[in-house]
């Protein structure tokens, strides 16, 4: 028993430094508060900077031109003929409505210039036009068409506080512009190439259909094949093996593969696949081999532990009732791991459309203008779509990578909630 | 089964689309679609004739049993299994020889038709080197595909193309008539040894359990493929690289001279300056991620109610779920700038206010800090949910005991949760750490590409991942130092992230206090 002095000295050194004590307290908490925040600042800052940037993608600028569709101007003397008809000059058509809306344009330079309000696809819009309406040659119309990235990112900054981009625009160009805009001759429009076109150099007419599709085929290889391989060695380690030396060595293995940089996966697809199976480059296949052998670690091990909570009553019932154990697997043990192995497919699926880095290195990284029709059609995924448009110089490609981003963030979030829905929809407590 | 014919399948579509691809990326003719389709729709029936006689086998071997059931003495009771398993076994044994041997085929026939070709080659042409004899092949199967060359083709490829279509045509057919007898022929082998005594179930067992035997081993498969494909490329590097300039080298440039008196082409393979970098990157992303993270995770195990952590939790792991193409956008277009922006007005603000300072230095618009800090944003969640794992991992009796003592709830944390959730923390930190070294797009996108030997984050470093990708995109030739190189900084990459790993999951073993 310590004396009451000595006491009375303890709680006052514990009194004195009690403020102190408290300080350090708030403190650490606040520490902890401004970790959390500055996280989901971080977190807002990505989704509005993405967001801010790319909203405007969704629509884009067309211009109204007077122009005459008259079959001379368009070189076409038979009008029954399609192929006239595919073949015609419709450019040049758009370039004379430029000239006679401008008339006091004058200088081969300036003339140039002029014609590059409108983008160099305006042509195929009014092809496709006449081609369902055959009955429009040889009238005068106003048509809407498209305009050229340039102008069209001009007249979306515009009305900015920063004032308009300008560019590489000299006065003339700005000039020419204005005067459309005060006519009310140029319009946003919802942007239907975006989601209609595959890639291309001109940013008005890039879209994202080719890199969708890509990244649908080569997610469909992947989950074909990482999904039943997946829950084969699941069962297999989780049922059938023996607890021993080669059972720990495949554990090791799964383990330490979930762990490599997926860029090393790639060098592997590239060593093995392109080099020595000498399977062509940039398709969705060989894509979906290396994703596939990328996921795998995931979706074993989620599965692993989707059979691990099946409880051990369930199959002792069944062999109990003379149950074989494949049928112990295949009509009782699966089903009701199905929901947990779902869960952890998707979002190992969500892993693999988002990877790039493996996917560059087995050349899916070309330039390809086509939507692949097949899984062994050239192609690009959408991440890898978004690296290739980052690295264009047109100030137009960044609201469109931002917009290819969003929209893959669409995908991935619909991904995610759909594994947290399938979870709590399905997942059984035992 | 139907996984196997779909990869079956597409092996051999791929296969025989493969030639025309790789050395034409032209839209392909009208007619070259069509005789590919041609191709394609033989594979394609084959396949599906293959799963056709399958199923009836499946049928008919189920069938027999039952027969065998009813005409002997009553009833399945005398069967040895259900009839499923003798259906089954006949489909077995008549699905997987003929399916592998397709598959073999396939993978075989390419390499077997090319030594065939270059031996009817005249001499002079098959005595020439590897790499013009493969040109030489190329040619001689775009002709056979008909792609029409700039030039007249000499006449020693023009009937080395049609010999080409021949030998395509009788592999095929002859892999076609092979895989189809082979299939019936064991489908009814095994029909007839069906009896009543015959133990079916256990044999189709068996095959199950070897089936899901060799999917779990695909994993030391994938293991022993990297370390194979990394290896023996690395090799070949070694060979014309000794490992210790590789290694210890200062400078990195590895742009090989084709001419002797090119200028720039030095082929320097010092990787120093990449390891350097990396780290640099590294630890940039390590002092914004270790500290907000496992404060974070402190604060939501400790401190926060259940409500805000289960809204808190998952928004912070959503930073990890974003894409890292899409923080190297960020990094790129909006960290970078803005850094080297505010960095540059301060030290312009600097110069003007204190002169005698005179700071002379310059803030690369790629510098390493952007990619590190944002590299470090994606790498929170990962440090924060480790952590978060082993602090509640720690018994609530250790808490209780330090509160009842008189300390505050951060004295306990700081002197008593921490110190005994040490070794997962640290573990977890080098998971990071390894997570920091492999990461790849993000200093693509935000990193440079020279190969500065410097601790300064404000320049522009680069990394062993981006040479990796600069190296090996677009076409390339597996034979020069330079694309081999990329393999040896993978070797690198490879070795460094499983050494980390694994010190990582040793710590967590060897250190962890056993509290129960």
């Amino acid at each position: 028993m310590a004396s009451a002095p000595e006491n009375q000295k303890t709680i006052e050194l514990v009194n004195q430094n009690l403020a102190k004590r408290y300080r350090a307290e708030k403190r650490f908490r606040a520490y902890g508060i401004a970790s959390i925040g500055f996280g989901l600042l971080c977190l807002l800052f990505l989704f509005t900077d993405i967001i801010g940037k790319g909203h405007t993608a969704f629509l884009t600028t067309y211009v109204k031109l007077n122009v005459e569709l008259s079959t001379d101007a368009l070189d076409i003397y038979d009008v029954n003929d399609p192929q006239q008809i595919a073949g015609a000059d419709y450019q040049g058509v758009l370039k004379k409505a430029l000239r006679e809306r401008f008339p006091e344009v004058t200088g081969r330079r300036d003339k140039r210039a002029l014609y590059g309000i409108v983008s160099s696809g305006a042509g195929f819009e009014i092809r496709t036009l006449i081609e369902q309406q055959p009955e429009l040659l040889n009238t005068t119309l106003d048509l809407w068409v498209l305009a050229d990235d340039d102008y069209d990112t001009y007249y979306k900054s515009r009305s900015s506080d920063e004032g308009a981009y300008t560019g590489r625009f000299n006065e003339k160009q700005i000039s020419w512009i204005e005067t459309l805009i005060a006519d009310g001759a140029v319009e946003k429009r919802l942007n239907t190439t975006f989601f209609n076109a595959g890639d291309s150099r001109e940013p008005e007419q890039a879209g994202i259909r080719g890199a969708i599709m890509g990244s649908l085929f080569t997610l469909l290889v992947t989950l074909a094949l990482s999904f039943p391989i997946g829950v084969a060695s699941a069962v297999y380690l989780e049922e059938y093996a023996k607890k021993n030396k080669f059972t720990d060595f495949i554990e090791v293995n799964i383990n330490n593969l979930a762990a490599v940089p997926s860029i090393i996966f790639g060098l592997l697809g590239l060593a093995i696949f392109i080099n020595f199976f000498e399977m062509p480059r940039s398709i969705p296949l060989v894509g979906g081999f290396v994703l596939t052998l990328m996921t795998l670690p995931t979706i074993i091990i989620s599965s692993r532990a989707a059979i691990k909570a099946v409880p051990p009553s369930i199959r002792e019932a069944a062999m109990g009732i003379g149950a074989s154990k494949m049928q112990v697997i295949l009509h009782h043990v699966l089903p009701l791991a199905m929901p947990g192995m779902l869960t952890g497919a998707i979002i190992g699926m969500a892993q693999a459309l988002g990877e790039t880095a493996p996917l560059l290195m087995i050349g899916m990284v070309a330039f390809i203008v086509d939507v692949p029709g097949s899984i062994s059609d050239p192609s690009t995924v959408l991440p890898v779509q978004i690296f290739l448009w980052s690295d264009s110089p047109e100030r137009a490609f960044v609201e469109k990578t931002s917009a290819a981003i969003m929209v893959l963030l669409g995908f991935l979030i619909i991904m995610n909630t759909l594994a947290v829905w399938l979870r709590k929809r399905l997942e059984r407590r035992w | 089964m139907f996984l196997g014919l779909l990869v079956c399948f597409e092996i051999r579509q791929t296969l025989t689309e493969g030639f025309a691809k790789r050395t034409q990326r032209l839209p392909k003719s009208s007619d070259d679609n069509q005789e590919n389709f041609w191709r394609i729709m033989d594979t394609s029936t084959l396949i599906a004739t293959l799963a056709l006689l399958i199923a009836a086998a499946y049928v008919m071997g189920r069938g027999r049993s039952m027969e065998l059931a009813d005409t002997s003495q009553g009833g399945f009771r005398n069967l040895n299994s259900l009839p499923f398993y003798y259906g089954m076994l006949t489909a077995l044994w008549c699905g997987i020889p003929s399916l592998f041997l397709v598959g073999v085929w396939m993978t075989m026939d390419t390499s077997v038709i090319d030594m065939l070709l270059i031996k009817q080659l005249p001499e002079e042409v098959a005595a020439m080197p590897k790499s013009e004899l493969g040109l030489v092949l190329n040619t001689i199967k775009n002709l056979a595909e008909g792609n029409m060359l700039g030039s007249a083709p000499e006449p020693y490829m023009a009937q080395a193309a049609d010999s080409l279509k021949r030998l395509t045509q009788t592999s095929q057919m002859a892999m076609t008539v092979l895989a189809i007898c082979l299939g019936m022929l064991l489908a009814v082998f095994s029909w007839f040894r069906i009896s009543p005594e015959q133990k079916a179930r256990l044999q189709v067992e068996g095959a199950f359990k070897a089936i899901l035997l060799a999917c779990s081993c695909l994993a030391i498969l994938t293991t022993v493929g990297i370390v194979f494909s990394v290896i023996f490329e690395s090799m070949r590097f070694f060979q014309s690289v000794p490992v210790s300039e590789f290694v210890f080298g200062l400078h990195w440039s590895p742009q090989m001279a084709i001419r002797a008196d090119q200028v720039g082409g030095s082929g320097a393979f010092g990787a120093i300056p990449l390891f350097v970098g990396t780290l640099l990157i590294s630890v940039i992303a390590l002092i914004v991620a270790v500290p907000t993270g496992l404060m974070a995770a402190i604060y939501l195990s400790e401190y926060a109610t259940a409500k805000v952590r289960s809204i808190v939790k998952p928004m912070l792991e959503v930073l990890a779920g974003i894409p890292t193409v899409v923080y190297g956008f960020f990094a790129a277009l909006t960290v970078a700038p803005l850094i080297k922006d505010s960095g540059t007005s301060a030290i312009d603000f600097l110069n003007i206010q204190f002169e005698f300072l005179n700071i002379q230095m310059s803030i690369s618009s790629e510098s390493a800090l952007a990619a590190g800090l944002v590299m470090g944003v994606m790498i929170i969640p990962f440090v924060s949910s480790l952590s978060d794992d082993v602090i509640n991992a720690v018994p609530q009796s250790l808490r209780d005991g330090s509160l009842g003592l008189g300390s505050t709830q951060s004295e306990t944390i700081k002197q008593v949760v921490i110190p005994a959730a040490l070794p997962g923390i640290v573990g977890g930190v080098l998971l990071a750490a390894s997570r920091a070294i492999g990461e790849t797009m993000i200093v693509v996108m935000a990193a440079g590409l020279a190969a500065n030997l410097t601790a300064n984050p404000m320049e522009s470093v680069t990394t062993v991942t981006v040479q990796i990708v600069t190296l090996l995109v677009g076409d390339q030739e597996f034979d020069s130092p330079k694309t081999l190189s990329a393999f040896a900084l993978g070797l690198m990459l490879f070795i460094v992230t499983l050494a980390l790993n694994y010190l990582a999951l040793h710590v967590v073993r060897k250190y962890r206090e056993q509290y129960d």
